[in-house]
This record gives C-alpha cells, sequence and structure tokens, in this order.
C-alpha cells in the first residue's frame, strides 16, 4: 500500500493542470463567476476543447477514443477537472450511453454513435423514468411494437434531464408486456427529431428548466436501433445504473466545493462579529464535512483499485451514491446558512436588463436555489431508499 | 394547567383555516405569486374588515379583542398552515408590540389603524455584518431639527414594498453593538431620503434592500427611549420568533398530512409507498418533529411574559429545535415524494421552500443554541 503519486503521476497532473489552465475557454469562467445559468454551447464549448486533446471520454478504451487511463490517472483528472471548477462533461453521452453502446451495441452501432458522442455532435438524454415507474423502474410501461423493421413507440417519460437540447435519447421501453417486469424491456436508441415525439418543460423550485415530460406518440425507430437483444435491455439498463452511481460520488467536486465554502466562511461574519470561519459551531460543521469526505475519498479510491484489477463497478458503488449525495447535499445547507438573511432573495425577480450590483454576497443568491435543486441528488439514479436497499440484499446477503 | 383554547380561539382557528383554504388555495397562490403586484392586497383587507382578526391580540380600549400571545399564535399557525404571505407577524406581533409595549400617544394613534388594515408594517432591523445579533447596527439616527435623520442600510425587510410604515432599530449612541445607543423609530414608508429595492423572496414573500440618506422622521417617530431601547427591541425579538415558531408548526404540520397522503396513494413494487417500513418510520419521526413543534410552541409562546432571561430561553429552546425540524420536514416530505417534491407543480416543493426559509428567520439553529449555551454558562459561572 502507499498513498503517494508516483513521479508520473506528478507529472501527468502538472499536464493536466497546465492543460486546463491554457484552455478553459475565458467566456465560461466568466458566467460562472456571475453565477449565469449555462445553456447548451456552454456545456459544449469546453467538451469541445477536451474532444479536441482526446481527453473527453477518460473511462473509455482506447479502441472507442478513451485515452487509455488506469484508474489513477482518471481520479488524477477528475481531481483537476474539480480543482478548476469547470463545468461538467454532461454524462448523458459519456459516462452513460457510451459505455452501453460500446459494451453491448453492434459495430454498425458503435461506428455510427460513438464517434459523435465523443465530438459533442450528439446531445444524449435519458428516457428511463415514468410517472408510474420511479423508484419502480421497472414496471414502466411505454410501449414498443414490431412493426416490420421499425418499433412503434408510445409512452411517457419524466424527469428527462436537458431533453430540451437533445438529439438523441436512450430509452427502456417494453417489448414484451406478458413477460416478467424485467424480462420484458428493450434499450432503444431514438432520433428526438421523430416525429411523435414532445418534449415539455418541469420547473423545478429553484425556477429551473433542467428535467422535461417527454411524450411519445407513434414514434416510428428503426430496429436496428435497439441495443443488445430484445427484452434484454434490462441488462444494459443494470450495467448502465451501476456507471452512473460511481460518477455520482463527486468526491472531487465536493472536495473544491467545500474549500470555497471555507473562502466564503472566512469572509462572512457570525452575529458576534467575527469570521464565520471562526464560530465554533460552524467550524465543526465544516470539520465534520471534511472527515465525511475522506472517509468517502478513500472508500472511492479503494473500489476504483479493485476495479483496476479487473473487477467492473458491483452493488459496492451504492455505498459511494448515498454518501457522496449526503456530502453533496450537505455542502449546499451549510452555504445556505452561511448566506443567512441573503438566501431570501429570489434573484429572477431582479430587475432584467439592469446592471445592479448583487443582494448581498456573491454567492448568496445561488443559495437557495442550489440547496432546493440538491434534493434531487438523493432521488435520482436509484434513490438513496433503493441504493440501501441493494447494499442489503447484494452485499451484505439479507 | 390548561392546554386548551378558549372558545373564541377556537372560533377565530376554524374562521381563518377556512377562509385561508379558499384564498390560498394552491393554483391562487400560483396565480397570486405570478401576477404583476406578486400579491392579492384584498387578502389582508379582508382578514381586516371581513373576518375582523386584525385585532385579536390588542387591547380593548384601542379597538382589539383583549386578546394576546396566544391569539397571535392560533392565527400564525394557520397562516403557517396555508403558507399565506401576508404581513401578521410584522404589522400585528412586532409592529403592535412596539406600539403597546412602549405605550404612549402614538400607539393611540396607529393601532386603529393596524386593526383596520389600512396600517402595514415592515421590521427593518437587519444589517448585513450583524448576521442575527440585533444590537449590532451601523444605522444611525441624529436628532434634525424638531426630529430625526437616518442614515444607514437595512437588510432583508420582508414586506417593505406595499408597507405604509418601516419600523426601524438605530443607534443614536454607542458604536458596535453596545447595549447604550439602541433607539427604535416607527418611520413612513414614504418619507424623504428612504429608497428601497424590492425583490421576491424565494419561498413567495416581497422583500427590499431599504437604505436611508438623511432620511426625516418627525419628533414623533421614537418609540420607546432614545438610547435605551435594547430591551424592547430584544422583546420584540423574541415575540418574532415565537411567532414564527408557530407559523413553522403550522406550516410543518400540514406538509406532514400532504405527505402522508402522497405516501398513501402513491404505488410502486405493487403497493402504496406508505406499506415500506423506511418511509412509515421516516414519516414517524416527522410526525414526532410536528407533535414537538408543537409542544415548544406553545411553550415559548406561554413564557413571552416571564422576565427577559427566561422568555428569552425559552424562546431559543423553541426556535433551535424548530429551525432542526423544519429542515428535517422539508427534506423528508422531498424524499418521499420524490421527483415531484422538487418541482414547483405540488404544494409540497412550496411548503419546503417556506419552511427553509422560517429555519433561519429570526435566528437559526445554531444562534439560538448559542444563546442557550451562554445562559448555561453563566448559571455556571
Amino acid at each position: 500500500m502507499d498513498l503517494a503519486f508516483s513521479s508520473d503521476e506528478l507529472a501527468f497532473r502538472d499536464e493536466v493542470r497546465a492543460f486546463i489552465a491554457e484552455n478553459y475557454p475565458a467566456a465560461l469562467r466568466g458566467k460562472q463567476d456571475l453565477g449565469e445559468e449555462l445553456g447548451r454551447e456552454d456545456y459544449l464549448l469546453w467538451h469541445r476543447v477536451l474532444h479536441a486533446r482526446g481527453w473527453v471520454a477518460p473511462a473509455w478504451p482506447k479502441e472507442y477514443g478513451g485515452p487509455g487511463w488506469n484508474a489513477t490517472q482518471r481520479y488524477i483528472f477528475s481531481e483537476e477537472l474539480a480543482r478548476a471548477d469547470t463545468v461538467p462533461v454532461l454524462p448523458f453521452g459519456i459516462n452513460m450511453v457510451g459505455p452501453v453502446i460500446y459494451t453491448f451495441g453492434t459495430d454498425a452501432q458503435k461506428a455510427r454513435f460513438l464517434p459523435r458522442i465523443l465530438s459533442g455532435e450528439d446531445w444524449w438524454c435519458q428516457g428511463y423514468s415514468e410517472p408510474g415507474a420511479g423508484s419502480d423502474l421497472a414496471s414502466l410501461r411505454t410501449r414498443a411494437e414490431r412493426d416490420g423493421d421499425h418499433y412503434i413507440v408510445n409512452g411517457q417519460k419524466t424527469w428527462t434531464t436537458l431533453a430540451q437540447h437533445a438529439d438523441w435519447g436512450f430509452f427502456l421501453v417494453r417489448t414484451d408486456p406478458a413477460a416478467k417486469p424485467q424480462e420484458g424491456i428493450s434499450f432503444l436508441l431514438i432520433d428526438m427529431k421523430s416525429p411523435g415525439i414532445t418534449v415539455r418543460p418541469i420547473i423545478t423550485l429553484g425556477g429551473e428548466h433542467e428535467v422535461n415530460e417527454v411524450w411519445l406518440e407513434n414514434v416510428r425507430v428503426p430496429v436496428e436501433n435497439r441495443v443488445y437483444e430484445e427484452n434484454r435491455g434490462w441488462t444494459c439498463a443494470k450495467f448502465l445504473l451501476a456507471h452512473e452511481r460511481t460518477g455520482i460520488a463527486g468526491v472531487a467536486r465536493s472536495k473544491r466545493g467545500l474549500e470555497r465554502l471555507k473562502g466564503l466562511a472566512a469572509a462572512e461574519p457570525d452575529s458576534h462579529g467575527q469570521p464565520l470561519i471562526r464560530n465554533p459551531f460552524f467550524r465543526r460543521k465544516l470539520a465534520e464535512v471534511e472527515v465525511d469526505l475522506a472517509a468517502l475519498e478513500y472508500t472511492e479510491l479503494r473500489t476504483l483499485a479493485s476495479e483496476a484489477s479487473g473487477r467492473g463497478p458491483g452493488p459496492e458503488s451504492s455505498l459511494l451514491k448515498i454518501k457522496g449525495t449526503e456530502i453533496q447535499q450537505r455542502l449546499t445547507e451549510l452555504t445556505l446558512e452561511a448566506a443567512g438573511h441573503y438566501a431570501a432573495p429570489y434573484f429572477r425577480t431582479f430587475p432584467e436588463g439592469h446592471n445592479e450590483y448583487p443582494i448581498g454576497p456573491g454567492f448568496a443568491h445561488r443559495a437557495a436555489p442550489t440547496y432546493f435543486n440538491m434534493r434531487k441528488t438523493s432521488i435520482y439514479g436509484g434513490s438513496n431508499e433503493i441504493q440501501r436497499n441493494i447494499i442489503a440484499k447484494m452485499v451484505l446477503g439479507l | 394547567m390548561d392546554f386548551n383554547f378558549s372558545e373564541t380561539q377556537s372560533m377565530l382557528r376554524d374562521t381563518l383555516r377556512r377562509y385561508l383554504a379558499e384564498a390560498y388555495d394552491f393554483d391562487r397562490r400560483q396565480a397570486m405569486l405570478a401576477s404583476p403586484v406578486r400579491r392579492d392586497p384584498g387578502i389582508w383587507k379582508a382578514l381586516a374588515t371581513e373576518l375582523g382578526i386584525l385585532g385579536a391580540p390588542f387591547a380593548e380600549r384601542h379597538g382589539g379583542f383583549g386578546g394576546g400571545p396566544v391569539d397571535s399564535m392560533v392565527i400564525m399557525e394557520e397562516l403557517g398552515r396555508a403558507i399565506a404571505c401576508e404581513p401578521y407577524l410584522p404589522t400585528v406581533v412586532i409592529g403592535g408590540g412596539a406600539l403597546e409595549l412602549a405605550g404612549g400617544p402614538l400607539g393611540d394613534s396607529l393601532i386603529p389603524g393596524i386593526i383596520s388594515g389600512d396600517i402595514i408594517i415592515a421590521f427593518a432591523w437587519a444589517e448585513r455584518q450583524a448576521r442575527y445579533n440585533i444590537a449590532n447596527l451601523r444605522t444611525r439616527a441624529s436628532a434634525d431639527g424638531a426630529g430625526w435623520a437616518l442614515s444607514g442600510e437595512k437588510a432583508v425587510v420582508i414586506g417593505a414594498p406595499y408597507a405604509t410604515h418601516f419600523l426601524v432599530s438605530a443607534r443614536t449612541g454607542g458604536t458596535d453593538d453596545e447595549a447604550a445607543g439602541v433607539s427604535l423609530l416607527l418611520v413612513p414608508a414614504d418619507a424623504p431620503g428612504i429608497a428601497r429595492r424590492d425583490y421576491l423572496t424565494v419561498d413567495g414573500h416581497l422583500a427590499s434592500e431599504l437604505s436611508f440618506e438623511n432620511a426625516k422622521a418627525g419628533a414623533d417617530a421614537l418609540i420607546g427611549a432614545e438610547g435605551h431601547a435594547l430591551p424592547l427591541l430584544e422583546e420584540l425579538f423574541d415575540r418574532a420568533a415565537a411567532a414564527t415558531c408557530a407559523e413553522a408548526a403550522g406550516t410543518m404540520r400540514r406538509l406532514h398530512e400532504l405527505t402522508l397522503d402522497y405516501a398513501r396513494q402513491r404505488t410502486q413494487f405493487g403497493q402504496p409507498i406508505g406499506k415500506f417500513q423506511v418511509i412509515q418510520h421516516r414519516l414517524v419521526d416527522m410526525f414526532m418533529e410536528v407533535e414537538q413543534a408543537v409542544s415548544l410552541t406553545y411553550m415559548a409562546t406561554l413564557k413571552l411574559g416571564l422576565p427577559a432571561p427566561e422568555r428569552a430561553r425559552a424562546v431559543s429552546q423553541a426556535k433551535a429545535r424548530i429551525a432542526r425540524g423544519a429542515r428535517f420536514l422539508g427534506q423528508s416530505a422531498v424524499q418521499i415524494h420524490g421527483g415531484i417534491g422538487i418541482t414547483n407543480e405540488l404544494a409540497a416543493g412550496h411548503y419546503f421552500k417556506r419552511l427553509t426559509m422560517l429555519e433561519s428567520a429570526f435566528g437559526d439553529a445554531d444562534f439560538h443554541f448559542g444563546r442557550i449555551e451562554e445562559a448555561i454558562s453563566a448559571e455556571a459561572a
């Protein structure tokens, strides 16, 4: 056992750090500093820079366009991205459907879709949850019926993140209504511009348009867009959920978030006129997050190490999801506390087009919306209750 | 010992609940918040005239019903239950309370206007450098001819955009958070020298940043003794915190009901999710928080008349616990609702937002635990 990085690893870290420093788009930095919402092009701007360098899909095998890094290099890379507070690369193509396609797809599907995922030409969204199928995903009812060399798809999906920008979606659909719930599902890739698809916004508590309802009405999907065998889509779904869970720990981002929070706490006064960071209650809470993060970080590193020795992400990744999201949520709670009175002003009602100073400290106007928004993390990707069920069943054998 | 409400208080609660259920029906509330003025002034007027409840805590000689803090508690709980955005707390509990506690001709002339709904007061106490310390004041008031001139900035003044008067804490002497030199003034909202920056809050209230630049107020603006108003300000703060507890208790109770309903009707894995033990236990923990919030609200409200140290301690016990309970209720309700809980489409999310703001209103958990710790240290010394 050895915790220290080798000289090669340190050199790699410096290379990544220098690349980000030299190539991160200044326009994005400006928007982030002002707490502005990011649009489609903002996300793609950084995606394209990473793609040009061959670094946009750190976990992909080299033959499909990954950089061929080992687990430690991937860890260092994500640490450096977080440290520089870059916009995240959206997970739907790179972390979700990409690995499903290169693991289960045909050669034709790999050739058609993988390069466009890497380049960012195709924006992907995820058609999993339905109004009646949330935690109980396998009860999904969106139907796909065979009509020659097409499927005809009818149904409704929900919580479809950023579907308003999507070119393609990967959908779980029921192809055999007579089979047991998990056995009659197929995994389809659907062109979001197909006739019969309607995307409707769902506005969340902070006023964001991040998620959508997607309605499918007699949508014709070529059979060649089915990944893996008919009625075996649940295998892809489970594989993808396990992948989604590791990324979800967000250790590096949370470390960066904690640093930022410490900075805010050093600048904001407590009720005794001293900096909040010197307030014993608040400082203790910072210390607790620091400890929780160390525990999560080294648990993730152990998981990565065992993955590097050939085991794919298993049910242990549920632990990373639970603890990772709890820490992310805790950071938003503490930021809200630090904002104090200034958590209240709702920034979407500030006069538009006026170049006015923000109300209160600069971070405060995002504190409450972010706190509200991040409640999603213990719900999505399999709720934390479901994750505990997985650990109980799969790890503990209960 | 008696924890029963009087017949008048029970009637007050029932009438108000019925009225608010309609006036703050979810769709109507949403439409109101989206309207250009972001509120419906008719509701406040109806509370004053149609329901006639704004006089509940005031003395009969001012045209009130001769009630007190318990009546305001009943009203605040109902406002909380409906997540109503009405200025009862700043106008009646704080503004009216200040006028009654201070006595004198200003109260005689203004309280009837509060009861009739014509006078609306916003409480301008918070300052950016002070967090929850009411004595930490940089706003200054100085004698100006026969009256006063105010200068300084006040933060997140709830209800200010539509208030007729501002109740302003300011220094007439001393510095930082010294006890001496604190004064309280009631200033007409349209006094020259006051600038507002208005906005909606995340939970649907209207508020302003206020800046006073040599703002003029008359000689009669002073409430209480010049430079010695801190005890009065502390009493108002405690009353406000207790009333906030009552509001939170009402909001928590309703959110628990909504979540219980949802858990009964939402089906996953072939049964209502309320059948799963993990959900049941969470709903039970929520229930226990609600009951304790109500108990502590009663305790704090009934102790508002005690000497300052006991009063403050009881209020802090209630607010510290309820701040945590409010957070637990909001987060748990969202978790049990799942995705729909973080949308604007269901009432639960709006209760969560309101509870989040009530957590820190008039002091968050850390602030109130801190006050209790100081009291414990004083005992040990």
